[in-house]
C-alpha cells in the first residue's frame, strides 16, 4: 500500500489523527486571531480608502513615512 | 492651445484674465501661483502626479492663494522631548483633497524634507499627521510647500472624546473577530458531533469534541460578550430591562447548561448556538458603530474648517493672531477676502459678499455691509471685513447646528427595531416554556435527565433562527436592489421606518431643484459673448452660470479681450472698455430705469437676474432660474397620489418658494426657515405622531434630516447631510424617492410574511417538543428547513417589478 492511498486503521489510530487535526485547526484559527489583533493594533483599519489606493502606487508609498531616517 | 484648462489647478484658462505659458507648449497656467506650484512638483520629480490624479469637481480646486497667510500653525503643535531632541507633532485637515494622488503628492513632498520623520495622509478622513524633529516654530516652514501646491491646511485637535470612541470601536472589532473564530471552530466540531449521532461516534470521541468546544467557546463568550453583559448589568442596576438582558441571559444560560452537560458526559451541548448568537449580534453592532462614526468624523471635519487662528485688531490698531476659542465677545476681527469667517458677529466696517451655502444651503452669495450680521462657517468672497464678535467657538450658529445634529441622532438611536420588539416578547416566552416543560415532566414523574432533554428540545425548536433571519434577509435583498438603482441605504432600520412614512417634507434648493442657477431664455449671441468675457473674471455663482451657458452655446471666453474687470461687492462687475464703463450686475448697481424694467417684463420674474449695461444701448437682462429636477413634477404628483402629505421646508426667500410650490401644486410650504426652525417643525410633527420623511441636501438641513422619522439626501448633498440621512440617492432625478418608498413597503410586507411563517412553524412544532415527541436532532433539521423557507421568500423581493 502506498502512503497516499487512504488506509483504514483501527479506532485508536483514527483518534490520534483527530487530535492532530484539531490542534492544527485551532493553531490556524489562532494565527488568524493573532493576525487580526496585530492588524488592528498597527491601525490598518483606520484608513480603509487609503489602503485601497496606496496599493496602486507600487512601492513608492512605502518609502514615505520613514524618509527622515534615510 | 492643446488643453483649455490650467495644467495645475484644472480651472479653465483665462478665467482670471491671464494665461502664463509653461516650459513646454502643452503646459499653461491660469496664475503665477499655479505656475510656481507646478515648478515645485516638477522640481521634486513628482510630475507623475498630474497623470495620476482624477480631479473631483466637488472638491475645492488646488489653486494656490494667500488666504492662509498669517496662519500660525505652531499654536497647535504638540511638542515632546525625545532622546534629548524636541519632537513636534501636528494633526491637520486638508482642504482641496481630490483623490489618492493628492495624498501621494503630499506625502512625497513631506518625505523630501529631512526634518520630517513621519508624514502620513489618512485618505478616509482627509487628515494629515506630521511629526518632525525640531521645535514647534518650524511648523509653518515645513508646511509651506504643501500650501504652495494649493492645499489649505487646518489644524485639528484630536479630541479625547474621539479617542474614546475609536477605542470602543476597536474593542468591538476585536470582540467580533474572537466571536467569529470561536463560532467557526465550534460549528465545525458540532457538525462532526451531529454527524456522529447517525454514524455511531463513541462517547469518548464525543466527549473530547465537547471538551474542546467548551475550551474554545467559554473564553470567547466571556471576551466577546463583555459589552452585552456590562450593558445588561447597568440596565438592571437602574431597574430597567434593555435588549442586552435577554441576550446575556440566553448566552450565559446556554453556556452554563452546556458546560454542565459536558461535565456530566451528556450527549448534547449547545456552545455553537451561544457563540453564533454573539457573533451575529456583534457584526450588527460593529456596522452600526461604523456608520455612526462617519457622521461624527464629518462633523469634526466641519468644525476644523473654522478652527483657524483669527486676526484680532487690538484697541491700539495693531493686529495679533489668536486661537478662535480665545476670541472674546466684543473684540474686533479682521476677515480677509476668500477667508472663511470663524466667529458670529456684526460687520463694523467694509462691504462684501458672503457665501452662506454651508449654513443655509442657498447658492447665491448675500451682500453685507456695516451693521449686518455674519456667521461662522460662511465664506467671505468679496472684500476684507472688520467684524465685531458676538459669539465665538462653541456658541456660534455653526456649532449649534452640529449640536442639534448630535442631539437628533441620539433620539433616533432610541427607535426600536421590529426584530427587537418581537424578540423582547419572544425571549421570555421561550425561556418560560422551556422551564415549564422541565418542571412539567418532572412532576409527571420523568427522570430529571429526560425532563432536561425535552426542555432542551423546546429551546432548540424555538431558537429564533427563522425569526432572526426574517428581517435581515429582507433588508439585504432590498438594499441590493436599491443599490442597483443608485440608492444607498445607510441605516439598518431605514426600510422599516420608510414603510411607516405618512408625510414627506422636501427642502427646495438642491433637492427639488438641481441647486445651480441656469441661464433661461434667449439672448443675442453678441451680448452673451461680451457679458461672458466680463463674467469670466468673477467667481460669483451667477457669473459662472453665465460662462457655463455661453460655453454650452459654443462660445469661448476671449482672453485677448480680458479687460480690467473690477468686482464691486454686493453690486456686480465693472469694466473700462475703450473709455466707456460697462456694467454687469444687479438692477440697482446698473441703475436700470423703471421703463427698462417694464420693457424687459421682468417684474414678475422671481429668479435671480443680471443686467448688462453699455452706454447708449438698451440694458440686457439675463435671467436665471434654479431648474427643477426633470421629473420633479411627475414624482411629486405620483407621491401625492400614493396618499402622502407633502410639504416644502426652505431657507430661501418667500417669493421663490411660493412660485415653486404653486408650480408643483403643493399648498403646504414654509419659507425663510432657519436650521433650528426646520428641526423644530419636524420634532413637532413627531410629537403629534406623524411620521415624516425628510428629503434635503444642505448643511442647514442636517439637524432636520436627523430629527425626521427617516431621511433621504441626494449624493450631491453636503457630507454632513449625507451622514445624517438614512439613505443617499444618485442622479439628477427625483424618482429614487418614489422607488425607495415602494421597495420599503414591499419589504415590510415580506418581513411580516416571514414573521408570520416563523410563528406558524413554532405553533406547530412547540406542542410536539413539549410533549417530548421531538429529538434534538430532528429539531435541528426542522429549524434549518424553516430558515431556508424564510430566505427563499425574502429573495422574491429582488425579482418583483
Amino acid at each position: 500500500m502506498q502512503w497516499w492511498e487512504p488506509h483504514l486503521v483501527d479506532g485508536a489510530n483514527n483518534m490520534e489523527n483527530l487530535v492532530y487535526l484539531i490542534v492544527i485547526a485551532l493553531g490556524l484559527g489562532g494565527l488568524g486571531i493573532f493576525g487580526l489583533f496585530w492588524s488592528i493594533r498597527s491601525s490598518q483599519y483606520s484608513d480603509m480608502d487609503g489602503a485601497a489606493n496606496r496599493i496602486l502606487y507600487d512601492d513608492e508609498f512605502d518609502s514615505t513615512p520613514k524618509a527622515g531616517a534615510e | 492651445m492643446s488643453n483649455p484648462d490650467c495644467s495645475h489647478c484644472g480651472l479653465p484658462l483665462g478665467s482670471l484674465g491671464e494665461v502664463i505659458p509653461g516650459p513646454t507648449p502643452d503646459l499653461n497656467f491660469c496664475c503665477p501661483g499655479c505656475a510656481a506650484a507646478h515648478d515645485l512638483v516638477a522640481g521634486l520629480g513628482l510630475d507623475q502626479y498630474y497623470q495620476r490624479r482624477v480631479l473631483d469637481n466637488d472638491a475645492r480646486r488646488i489653486k494656490p492663494d494667500d488666504s492662509q497667510d498669517g496662519l500660525e500653525f505652531s499654536l497647535y503643535v504638540e511638542e515632546k522631548e525625545k532622546s534629548g531632541h524636541p519632537q513636534s507633532t501636528l494633526s491637520l485637515v486638508i482642504d482641496g483633497f481630490h483623490c489618492a494622488a493628492c495624498g501621494w503628492l503630499i506625502e512625497q513632498v513631506l518625505a523630501r524634507d529631512s526634518r520630517v520623520t513621519w508624514g502620513r495622509v489618512n485618505m478616509t478622513t482627509q487628515r494629515l499627521n506630521v511629526t518632525w524633529t525640531g521645535p514647534a516654530t518650524l511648523a509653518n516652514d515645513i508646511l509651506a510647500p504643501i500650501q504652495t501646491l494649493g492645499y489649505r491646511l487646518f489644524p485639528f485637535d484630536v479630541e479625547r472624546v474621539e479617542a474614546e470612541r475609536l477605542a470602543r470601536e476597536t474593542d468591538l472589532l476585536k470582540a467580533m473577530g474572537v466571536a467569529g473564530f470561536a463560532a467557526a471552530n465550534v460549528m465545525l466540531l458540532s457538525v462532526a458531533i451531529w454527524a456522529g449521532y447517525s454514524q455511531g461516534m463513541g462517547p469518548a470521541t464525543r466527549g473530547l469534541m465537547h471538551w474542546i468546544s467548551a475550551l474554545i467557546a467559554l473564553p470567547a463568550v466571556v471576551y466577546a460578550g463583555r459589552s452585552f453583559f456590562r450593558s445588561a448589568l447597568t440596565a438592571l442596576a437602574a431597574r430597567r430591562v434593555n435588549m442586552d438582558v435577554p441576550i446575556s441571559l440566553a448566552v450565559i444560560l446556554t453556556s452554563a447548561m452546556s458546560l454542565f452537560q459536558v461535565i456530566t458526559g451528556a450527549e448534547y451541548a449547545y456552545f455553537d448556538s451561544a457563540v453564533g448568537l454573539l457573533f451575529f449580534l456583534l457584526i450588527g453592532r460593529y456596522l452600526d458603530s461604523r456608520a455612526r462614526s462617519r457622521a461624527r468624523s464629518s462633523a469634526a471635519h466641519l468644525l476644523a474648517l473654522t478652527a483657524r487662528p483669527v486676526t484680532v485688531i487690538k484697541t491700539d490698531g495693531t493686529t495679533m493672531s489668536m486661537r478662535p476659542e480665545a476670541v472674546a465677545h466684543g473684540m474686533t476681527v479682521l476677515t480677509a477676502a476668500g477667508e472663511r469667517i470663524s466667529v458670529d458677529g456684526t460687520v463694523l466696517q467694509g462691504a462684501s459678499d458672503i457665501d452662506q451655502s454651508l449654513l443655509t444651503g442657498e447658492t447665491l452669495p448675500v451682500a453685507v455691509t456695516t451693521g449686518d450680521p455674519v456667521y461662522a462657517g460662511t465664506l467671505n468672497v468679496g472684500q476684507a471685513l472688520q467684524i465685531q464678535v458676538t459669539a465665538s467657538s462653541s456658541e456660534t450658529a455653526l456649532a449649534e447646528i452640529v449640536r442639534l445634529l448630535e442631539q437628533a441622532e441620539e433620539g433616533r438611536a432610541r427607535h426600536v427595531e421590529l426584530a427587537e420588539r418581537i424578540s423582547r416578547l419572544y425571549a421570555p416566552v421561550v425561556h418560560i416554556l422551556g422551564l415549564a416543560t422541565f418542571v412539567g415532566w418532572l412532576l409527571a414523574g420523568a427522570t430529571w435527565q429526560t425532563a432536561l432533554l425535552y426542555s432542551i428540545a423546546v429551546l432548540i425548536i424555538t431558537c429564533p433562527c427563522a425569526l432572526a433571519l426574517a428581517v435581515p434577509a429582507v433588508q439585504v435583498v432590498a438594499a441590493g436592489r436599491l443599490m442597483r438603482r443608485g440608492i444607498l441605504l445607510k441605516s439598518a432600520t431605514a426600510l422599516e421606518r420608510l414603510a411607516d412614512v405618512d408625510a414627506i417634507a422636501f427642502d427646495k434648493t438642491g433637492t427639488l431643484t438641481i441647486g445651480q442657477p441656469t441661464l433661461s431664455g434667449d439672448y443675442q449671441t453678441f451680448d452673451l459673448q461680451l457679458a461672458m468675457n466680463m463674467a469670466a473674471a468673477s467667481r460669483h455663482p451667477l457669473s459662472r452660470a453665465l460662462v457655463r451657458a455661453g460655453a454650452a452655446r459654443g462660445l469661448v471666453v476671449d482672453v485677448t479681450k480680458a479687460w480690467t474687470v473690477e468686482e464691486i461687492a454686493g453690486g456686480g462687475l465693472q469694466a473700462m472698455v475703450d473709455g466707456e464703463t460697462w456694467k454687469l450686475g444687479s438692477q440697482q448697481f446698473c441703475a436700470v430705469s423703471d421703463q427698462c424694467l417694464e420693457r424687459a417684463g421682468t417684474a414678475e420674474n422671481t429668479g435671480p437676474q443680471l443686467w448688462f449695461c453699455r452706454l447708449g444701448l438698451e440694458p440686457v437682462c439675463f435671467r436665471f432660474e434654479d431648474e427643477l429636477r426633470t421629473d420633479a413634477d411627475q414624482v411629486v404628483g405620483q407621491l401625492a397620489g400614493m396618499g402622502y402629505y407633502l410639504s416644502i421646508l426652505s431657507g430661501d426667500r418667500t417669493a421663490a418658494v411660493k412660485a415653486l410650490a404653486t408650480r408643483l401644486g403643493l399648498f403646504d410650504w414654509l419659507a425663510e426657515l432657519s436650521p433650528g426652525d426646520k428641526y423644530q417643525w419636524l420634532t413637532d410633527k413627531a410629537a403629534k405622531g406623524q411620521k415624516v420623511l425628510m428629503v434635503g441636501d444642505g448643511l442647514n438641513d442636517a439637524p432636520a434630516l436627523a430629527a425626521a422619522h427617516v431621511s433621504l439626501s441626494p449624493a450631491t448633498a453636503a457630507d454632513i447631510s449625507q451622514a445624517a440621512s438614512d439613505a443617499v440617492f444618485q442622479g439628477d432625478k427625483l424618482l429614487p424617492v418614489q422607488e425607495v418608498l415602494t421597495v420599503a413597503k414591499r419589504a415590510q410586507t415580506i418581513i411580516w410574511q416571514n414573521i408570520g411563517f416563523a410563528f406558524v412553524y413554532n405553533g406547530i412544532c412547540i406542542p410536539f417538543a413539549v410533549a417530548g415527541m421531538v429529538t434534538p436532532l430532528f429539531a435541528a433539521a426542522a429549524m434549518s428547513i424553516s430558515s431556508i423557507i424564510v430566505l427563499t421568500n425574502s429573495l422574491r423581493l429582488g425579482k418583483i417589478q
